[in-house]
């Protein structure tokens, strides 16, 4: 193969690299109105009177909306598959503000200072109450988050908004509490895990326009095109096919852009005024409203047995939804489903949830999607087993770890593991990190101390029956290919690595192949770049349409020949049969004279399983016993993702993914006043790593080959964020004897926690 | 988003004081802070044409103009030699070069802001700012007080024999401290600061004496007197919490700088 | 208000208003590599030379650029490219919303530190924010460049 497996450059590199004017606010038009939003300053309050008459006077001001200008059908932001397991709970603009940044008005004008002026004069008089903002109070309680009677659950997750839940279940197999009972060794540990900002460096943003057909063209920065598609046409009730939806060159996503945050508000402007607008939200929007991760509280419960064979576990997650329930019901399960499957001996399992509305910032989709949080939870309790055990943590994941062939229990979406390689990177790991060495830590003489920790992951490859990803491939005119996408790459090099993998079907060079997306009204249908699924599920399409547009470029060239399809090759320079042959450029030619055999394929590609990605993450953290001071030295990361596509893009997503969760670990945290208001709400108070804070990470691949994926190729793009967080605590318990429960493990928490410990001695 | 009426690029700072006396008026620094706020300004006062942007060297001081920014203040070589790296310690945490690069010494300075590394660190030097109308008074002054409409035209170091030592501890590399500590020997005697606690930053007056003829002192009575210290300034330095600590881990803080800071000079550890 | 500077070597006479940053200003002009990340001066995506040294044009008013030479990296497109393929070759530019001032400091640091460390490289740039990359792979593609650069100065040096 000429281009899978290679460190290709990604085809939008240059452009990048070189500032071209490629993002959705370069290309919006001069003309655009401004759009902003007035924000609700109380968690929880109604508005009683809003007064707009002196706003709309300001000079330049083009409309201020309120709740009485929207459409009353409740509707969700989720970029989901319909029927959307997220309830529709949501108006443009609700007469019931539900969290401190809520949408209370719209204003439209022709400059940004006349919009903020006019921001300032609208009058609002607000009913305060008293808001719920701790997940314990939620459900069954007094406060209702979403006390309106149209409130609608599509699909039954177990929602019921009279008790504040968004999502309820229990998921059991065999008895627990009894093969708990007979385990030798168990533990029984509650884990908190806090809201963290994607922090992609575009914020969010969008700008609509009318075409001459009438219809609504957004172009927005989305993960989810055809989502958005569908959401606009519910949201302004009006029929989809009035909206066409454009994805340009996207500044970063992480699941953030998997929310329809920002279309709404210049969709409304431009469908009512029918004038093009566009809003750019600020920062400072970006930390208070946007779509963050879920804050969880996740119980558990694992046994072992003498040997250290893992045998129960029970896992219990307690899901802040926020004010809204984007991704809700959905996020939660894999915190159970793509942690308990890393235990493959288990006997019985229990995972059981709630998922609670609160009047706190709604939540959303963060890579890792609840497994980061699951998994920091389990891989921690099994830290904890093995240290109770006195075993060492990699060897009780030597004894338990997924293997080839082997079972996954309580995971679901496909009954084993048909490709992993766990235990090579588990030995891989152990090597690069000199672990045997180093564990559990060395003392450097100074005051500090280095400790090591592991951590096992896995995540999925879509979401199995459910995900669907599209290609079309075309032969141009000239000989030349263009692959219409309908997958969004934000950054993650997808439109390359489909090309790749077009380019080796057909055999020719990715020079040949023109990558187009995403247009919805002309790219194939495609769930989106979510889920892990863009690499295996629209790579999938994409080989199959490949495969099919290969037979009829040589039913063409045989015809050409005159001979019949099963007696000529195509070795993409040319048709041929024995001694005869035809160029590709003479078939392409023909295809577009006197011709009725299309030379253009459309595939869709939805996998009825979802093959999970393995990985293993070893930090070595070195901590300031006096003043707590932890830091990421080291980091080694060992990566099944099946056949790597694109070496390069594999590595930087999973340094990528490690950074991000490095800064989840020791100090990203969304911190709440008593009132509700987010105090991070700045990258001068949210602190994401920058360069001085992240040591090494070093990554190595050590790739099965998945046969129902596009030349053997897994995700990778959420599983790597997953480890940091339960092997960057272990090595900090492993320097200072100080475990922390609560993320992030601040310097304050391990200082106190040593001197906690100290007085215990 | 924060309005200006007028720009005035002054030809003095006579005129510039004059300017100032309105209370809509605004001194521009390096417009980190300012820019952020929705302030209205009616006349925005720009000094950066008055040749006040440089450090200078003089015989027994250091004259630094209010309009120099931090970064050249970090990549001074005189600087850098008379505090032994002090003052680069103090500045290099601060966001990114193209920050310092903007950031002013007189902006700083005159914020006298609870979390500022800059103000920690020249309390512990011999430090004075000039202001147009006050004259010259010494910093630790300065910033008690409250925020007049004077104009800082510079900050004076004088250039008296003294080793200098910087700490900081923080959340992450380029955050704000969740603690600044700052301490100098000199003939006149031990000086500590203690900053970002969160409030401003404070000079310990070590009313007991505990360093008092430190540097007669040998090897075992300096690290007996260290310690003495730092518990006391830790005991004697009011403290708060903010999102970033609470006041009883600052306390901690500031009695493991405070002792490290020390150590330091008294050349006990490295 | 009238001001007068250097953008990307073409003199400008310009007539703005006094809030007017020089990052409005610029994209205003087509300047569109420069870009705003946040609002509190601390992601370094705006960062453009004023007078070869590097500041964040989101806190720098059009006005205090009077007589001084700007740079965005519309004036650097040969150095961009030169640079930019080693970033391209770690396929660390991801997303790329970052790279244009990321990749603008780095010049600044060229002309600023010799032979710098990692360390130093890590330190002159901790200004610029990447959340994609993990910043690990920036950092292959500095040295490797700056590798490259020592080498084309030597066969220069030597020629």
């Amino acid at each position: 193969m000429k281009y899978v497996s290679k460190p290709v450059r990604k085809t939008d590199a240059m452009a990048l690299v070189t500032g071209k004017p490629v993002y959705t606010n370069d290309l919006a038009p001069k003309d655009c109105l401004i759009v902003k939003v007035l924000r609700s300053p109380h968690a929880n309050a109604w508005v009683e009177e809003i007064k707009t008459g002196t706003a709309r006077q300001v000079g330049g001001i083009v409309a201020v909306y309120t709740y009485k200008d929207v459409p009353q059908k409740r509707f969700t932001l989720a970029g989901q598959t319909y029927p959307e397991l997220s309830p529709y709970d949501r108006l443009i603009l609700d007469r019931h503000l539900r969290f401190v940044g809520d949408a209370v008005a719209i204003v439209a004008g022709e400059t940004e200072a006349a919009v903020d002026k006019a921001l300032k004069r609208i009058k609002v008089k607000y009913k305060v109450e008293e808001p719920v903002l701790d997940i314990h109070r939620a459900k069954d309680g007094e406060i209702l988050v979403h006390p309106e009677e149209d409130w609608e659950a599509k699909v039954p997750v177990g929602a019921d908004n009279k008790r504040n839940l968004c999502a309820s279940a229990v998921e059991e197999s065999g008895d627990v509490d009894k093969v708990l009972s007979e385990c030798k060794y168990t533990v029984d540990r509650t884990y908190h895990t806090k809201a963290n900002q994607q922090a992609m460096m575009e914020t969010f943003r969008t700008y609509c326009y009318m075409d001459y057909f009438g219809r609504l063209n957004v172009v927005s920065s989305t993960q989810i095109p055809f989502h958005v598609r569908r959401i606009m046409g519910t949201a302004l009730d009006i029929p989809s096919s009035k909206v066409r939806v454009i994805k340009p060159r996207i500044g970063g996503g992480f699941g953030a852009k998997q929310t329809s945050v920002s279309e709404i508000y210049p969709a409304f402007v431009t469908w009512k005024t029918g004038r093009p607008s566009k809003i750019l939200y600020s920062r400072y929007e970006s930390q208070i409203c946007s779509s963050p991760r879920h804050e969880m509280e996740i119980r558990v419960r694992a046994g072992a047995d003498e040997n250290g064979i893992v045998r129960a576990i029970d896992v219990y997650t307690l899901s802040n939804a926020g004010a809204y329930g984007e991704h809700s019901p959905t996020t939660v399960g894999l915190s159970g489903h793509k942690s308990i499957a890393l235990y493959r001996h288990t006997e019985a399992y229990r995972f059981s949830y709630d998922v609670v509305y609160t009047n706190m910032q709604a939540a959303g989709a963060y890579r890792g999607y609840g497994a980061t949080q699951g998994i920091y939870a389990v891989e921690s309790a099994v830290n904890e087993l093995a240290h109770m055990m006195g075993m060492d943590p990699v060897k009780i994941r030597e004894l338990n770890m997924p293997v080839q062939g082997g079972p996954l229990p309580g995971y679901g979406d496909c009954d084993r593991a048909e490709s992993c390689t766990m235990d090579q990177c588990m030995e891989r790991a152990k090597e690069m990190m000199n672990w045997d060495e180093k564990y559990p830590c060395v003392d450097l003489g100074n005051g500090k101390v280095r400790g090591v920790g592991v951590a096992m992951a896995m995540q999925g490859s879509s979401i199995a029956g459910v995900d669907v990803g599209g290609a079309d491939m075309k032969l141009n005119e000239d000989g030349s290919y263009t692959l219409g996408l309908g997958c969004a790459d934000m950054g993650t090099g997808c439109d390359t690595i489909l090309a790749q993998m077009a380019a080796d079907c057909l055999e020719t060079s990715m020079d040949n192949i023109v990558v187009f997306g995403v247009d919805t009204d002309i790219s194939p249908y495609d769930s989106g770049s979510y889920a892990s699924a863009t690499t295996y599920t629209t790579g999938m399409a994409v080989v199959h349409a490949c495969t099919e547009l290969r037979k009829k470029i040589c039913a063409l060239g045989a015809e050409m020949l005159g001979e019949v399809p099963e007696d000529v090759d195509f070795d993409g320079a040319f048709v041929y049969s024995g001694d005869k042959k035809v160029s590709l450029k003479e078939i392409a030619v023909k295809g577009t004279c006197g011709n009725n055999q299309e030379l253009q394929v459309t595939r869709t590609f939805s996998s009825p399983i979802s093959p999970p990605p393995f990985m293993v993450g070893m930090a070595e953290v070195e901590v300031d016993k006096e003043t707590g001071s932890a830091k990421v030295v080291d980091y080694v990361a060992v990566v099944d993702c099946g056949t790597p596509i694109n070496p390069n893009l594999v590595r930087v997503q999973t340094e990528g993914g490690i950074a991000q969760g490095i800064g989840m670990a020791l100090y990203e945290d969304v911190q709440y006043s008593p009132k509700g208001v987010i105090r991070n709400n700045s990258f001068m108070q949210y602190k994401i790593p920058s360069r001085l804070d992240i040591g090494d990470i070093r990554v190595e691949i050590r790739g099965s080959y998945e046969p129902s994926g596009p030349f053997g190729a897994k995700s990778v793009g959420e599983l790597v964020i997953d480890t940091p967080c339960p092997a960057v605590t272990e090595a900090i318990y492993n320097a200072t004897g100080v475990r922390v429960r609560e993320l992030p493990v601040t310097p304050e928490k391990i200082a106190m926690g040593i001197i906690k410990n100290n007085l215990e001695i | 988003m924060l309005k200006i009426k007028s720009y005035v690029k002054v030809k003095s700072i006579a005129e510039a004081y004059e300017l100032n006396q309105k209370k809509s008026a605004c001194v521009l620094g390096g417009m980190i802070w300012l820019k952020m706020g929705g302030r209205n300004v009616s006349t925005a006062i720009d000094l950066s044409g008055l040749g006040l942007d440089t450090v200078q060297e003089r015989e027994d001081e250091f004259y630094i103009g209010c309009m120099t920014t931090l970064r050249d203040l970090e990549t001074n070589a005189a600087l850098h030699e008379y505090t032994q790296g002090a003052v680069r310690e103090s500045l290099r945490h601060i966001v990114g070069v193209q920050f310092r690069n903007c950031a002013t010494v007189g902006g700083s300075i005159f914020g006298r802001y609870g979390f500022s590394d800059v103000l920690t660190m020249f309390l512990a030097l011999d430090t004075w700012v000039e202001l147009h109308q006050a004259g010259r008074i010494p910093l630790a002054e300065f910033a008690k007080q409250k925020k007049d409409r004077d104009i800082l035209e510079a900050v004076i170091v004088k250039k008296t024999p003294r080793s200098s030592v910087y700490l900081s501890q923080r959340n992450s590399e380029t955050d704000f401290p969740v603690l600044t500590c700052a301490a100098s020997l000199s003939e006149d005697g031990a000086r500590t600061v203690i900053g970002a606690r969160p409030g401003r930053a404070v000079i310990v007056e070590d009313k007991e004496g505990i360093l008092e003829g430190f540097s007669e002192m040998s090897k075992k009575e300096k690290a007996g007197a260290v310690l003495g210290f730092s518990e006391y300034a830790a005991e004697h330095t009011a403290f708060g919490s903010n999102m970033r600590a609470s006041a009883e881990y600052r306390k901690l803080l500031a009695q493991v700088l405070v002792k490290r800071a020390w150590e330091s000079l008294g050349g006990i550890k490295a | 208000m009238n001001v007068s500077f250097w953008l990307n070597g073409e003199y400008r006479h310009e007539e703005v208003e006094p809030d007017t940053m020089l990052l409005n200003f610029l994209r205003e002009k087509g300047c569109y590599s420069v870009k705003c990340g946040c609002e509190t001066s601390n992601c370094g995506l705006c960062t453009v030379l004023m007078d070869g040294r590097p500041v964040l044009s989101c806190s720098v008013p059009v006005l205090r650029a009077e007589g001084k030479k700007i740079v965005t990296m519309e004036g650097m497109q040969k150095e961009a490219e030169e640079f930019g393929s080693f970033l391209a070759d770690e396929g660390a530019e991801q997303c790329g919303f970052c790279n244009p001032g990321f990749i603008m400091n780095i010049f600044a640091m060229e002309r600023e530190l010799e032979d710098p460390s990692e360390a130093e490289i890590r330190e002159y740039l901790a200004g610029n924010l990447c959340r994609c990359s993990g910043f690990v792979g920036q950092t292959r593609s500095i040295k490797k460049y700056l590798d490259y650069k020592r080498i084309q100065k030597k066969e220069e040096a030597e020629a």
